[in-house]
């Protein structure tokens, strides 16, 4: 087509004029609504131009696969169904990508492990695909409600993680993720997550811009991998099968590969800072010694127990972590430099970030890192519990705290 | 007694609209100016069974999620909430903060001896009316017991006026909304009792005013203060 002298409007297949990352996240006017975070889900897929969803039922994320429905029924997603088990949808998501298309899916604790060997493998295939994980309780025992231990499992698979601590950060998570996952030089698979219920069922305010703006369609041309060209027999879906030769030239290629994987992930770095306005964000008073390091839910909980002890004279502060993988690993170092005791408090009961912390800050650090308090099973955290915590450590009497 | 924040803890029995009305309280602070968040209890309800929803309104941003484990407000949708420790926590006020505030559905004294020591130990006050006779008087359908209920609360712990209130049911009802396939269903059976739609939410409203103002009075015989300050910001348009 020839070049147009003046600036051309592009528009996208739902109708919506396609922006650029920049002026949909930062620049473009918000207005305020009120909504759940399931609801949240579904704006933000409205305004990311996809390509495919496909969709399996599991509380606490079926509303929002649901809506993602709706979205495929008014024009705004090219297709959507519904697979045979997680383990199907992530297969069939995986086929979507390799086809070129812009693909979500979103799924909860049991359908996390059912899908399992799916995530390392869509790493392997560098497909920037997109997982909106709305952690719960893993069975057994059977539980629908909230707890984040899923996420543990998901460390090492090679696929991006960011964490989620409202609606708002979940809508911007989604849009930011397609735009970082997909640079040719990151393109490995974003997981957004979030805890489930407590944000997917929690209605809030949030603040989005118009639902006539969207992201540019992906071009999956810039992709480090070929796309499948499934017209020309066989559609070349993976790289040549190390398994099929065994010699050292194969054991390398699929060593080095698994780092390359890795790499892609700390390449995505630049990004993600630019996108998610830091891979950190810091709440409470700057000079405390006495820091919270938490991702999500916890990280919420973690800012109102700050409230609450600086009624009782104490200084504290959260250090909320945006992005797990890659590990915020400089910017956690520095905004733990004064800290005499770091509280790591999770809906899990294995304290999955807690070992992050000590990884990282092992020998960084002189701070005591304390893995509490911790809740699982659907429990809730109050702020109050969190300080009755902190009162004990520091050796502080425990009045009633309410 | 002011506060920063007033979190409101709703024991009810599936089917009471106990999370609409959370739905509606938040949108309504939210609607007048206040930071305000709702949420369910996140767990496999059913009619008749325990149900419960959460509604937190403050004058600076909230970010606490879950359950209300140390409410200000507790609002009891049902007796039997009482009466058969239909409720998630044993007693029904356990967790209640000082100052705070019960609303009972039940024009019945269901509190022993002992609960009220405990209560008036705290200098909760309790308030008695019969939410579901509001609601078949005026709406002519025991579905909008909610609508009185949510409108005691406003009247009694103050800051959000009618017109929030009109806002906050409107917004509930007439924009597309999913919650689950079972609202939905309740949502078109509460379409085909009521016919239209606006006149739902016009007998809705007056429900929620007549409660309101009902409340109000209570509140004023009781000497309560308002539980919040006046808003911090206007709602954004």
């Amino acid at each position: 087509m020839a070049q147009a002298s003046t600036e051309k409007v592009i528009y996208n297949r739902a109708g919506q004029r396609v922006v650029s990352p920049d002026y949909l996240l930062f620049e473009a006017p918000r207005t305020k609504h009120f909504m759940t975070g399931s609801e949240a889900v579904k704006e933000a897929v409205k305004r990311s131009s996809v390509d495919a969803s496909v969709s399996y039922p599991i509380t606490p994320q079926s509303e929002a696969a649901h809506l993602i429905g709706e979205l495929w029924v008014e024009g705004y997603v090219g297709v959507y169904f519904r697979g045979e088990s997680e383990f199907g949808v992530m297969s069939e998501l995986a086929g979507c990508a390799m086809a070129g298309a812009r693909s979500i899916t979103t799924t909860s604790g049991p359908g996390t492990l059912r899908a399992m060997e799916n995530f390392p493998m869509w790493a392997g295939t560098r497909i920037p695909v997109q997982l909106v994980l709305m952690a719960r309780g893993i069975n057994s025992p059977l539980s629908i409600q909230p707890d984040n231990l899923e996420v543990s499992f998901l460390l090492d698979t090679g696929c991006m993680i960011w964490y989620a601590e409202n609606a708002q950060d979940l809508f911007d998570m989604i849009i930011a993720g397609f735009v970082v996952a997909e640079k040719p030089e990151v393109h490995v698979p974003i997981i957004t997550a979030v805890d489930g219920f407590f944000v997917s069922h929690t209605r809030e305010a949030i603040m989005l811009p118009p639902d006539d703006i969207a992201l540019p369609p992906y071009d999956p041309y810039k992709s480090p991998m070929p796309v499948i060209d499934a017209e020309i027999p066989p559609g070349r879906f993976l790289r040549d099968p190390f398994v099929m030769k065994s010699n050292y030239i194969s054991y390398a290629t699929h060593a080095s590969w698994q780092f390359e994987v890795r790499s892609a992930i700390e390449r995505s770095r630049p990004y993600a800072k630019h996108y998610l306005r830091g891979l950190i964000e810091e709440f409470g008073d700057p000079e405390a010694e006495i820091v919270f390091v938490a991702c999500g839910t916890a990280a919420a909980q973690s800012k109102e127990a700050v409230r609450l002890l600086e009624d009782e004279g104490i200084k504290a502060r959260v250090v909320k972590l945006k992005t797990i993988r890659p590990f915020p690993i400089e910017e956690l170092i520095n905004a733990t430099k004064n800290a005499k005791t770091i509280f790591v408090p999770e809906f899990n009961v294995v304290g999955w970030l807690e070992r992050e912390v000590r990884r990282y800050l092992y020998k960084r650090s002189d701070a005591d890192i304390i893995g509490a308090p911790r809740v699982a099973g659907g429990m809730t955290m109050p702020p109050e519990v969190i300080v009755k915590e902190v009162l004990k450590i520091l050796g502080k009497e425990v009045k009633h705290v309410i | 007694m002011t506060r920063r924040r007033v979190n409101i803890r709703m024991p009810a029995l599936g089917g009471q609209g106990a999370v609409t009305a959370a739905h509606i309280i938040a949108t309504a602070a939210d609607y007048e100016g206040y930071y305000a968040v709702s949420n369910p209890f996140f767990g496999a309800e059913k009619r008749m069974a325990p149900a419960e929803s959460y509604a937190r309104i403050g004058v600076e941003p909230i970010f606490d999620r879950g359950e209300v484990v140390y409410p200000d407000v507790i609002m009891v949708f049902h007796p039997q909430v009482i009466t058969m420790g239909k409720s998630y926590t044993m007693p029904f006020y356990s967790g209640i903060k000082r100052n705070g505030l019960i609303i009972i559905n039940s024009e019945e004294d269901l509190l022993t001896e002992e609960d009220k020591e405990y209560l008036e130990g705290l200098e909760v006050k309790v308030l008695n009316f019969n939410a579901t006779k509001f609601a078949i008087d005026i709406a002519g359908t025991e579905l909008s017991t909610n609508m009185a209920m949510l409108g005691a609360l406003f009247g009694a712990i103050g800051g959000v006026g009618v017109e929030s209130i009109e806002e906050g049911i409107k917004s509930r009802f007439l924009k597309k909304f999913v919650a689950s396939g079972g609202t939905a269903s309740l949502d078109s059976a509460l379409e085909r009792k009521f016919k239209k739609k606006l006149e739902l939410i016009q007998k809705n409203l007056d429900t929620a005013r007549a409660a309101y103002e009902m409340a109000q009075r209570w509140a004023q015989e009781q000497g309560l203060e308002p539980f919040l300050p006046p808003p911090p910001k206007k709602a954004l348009v």
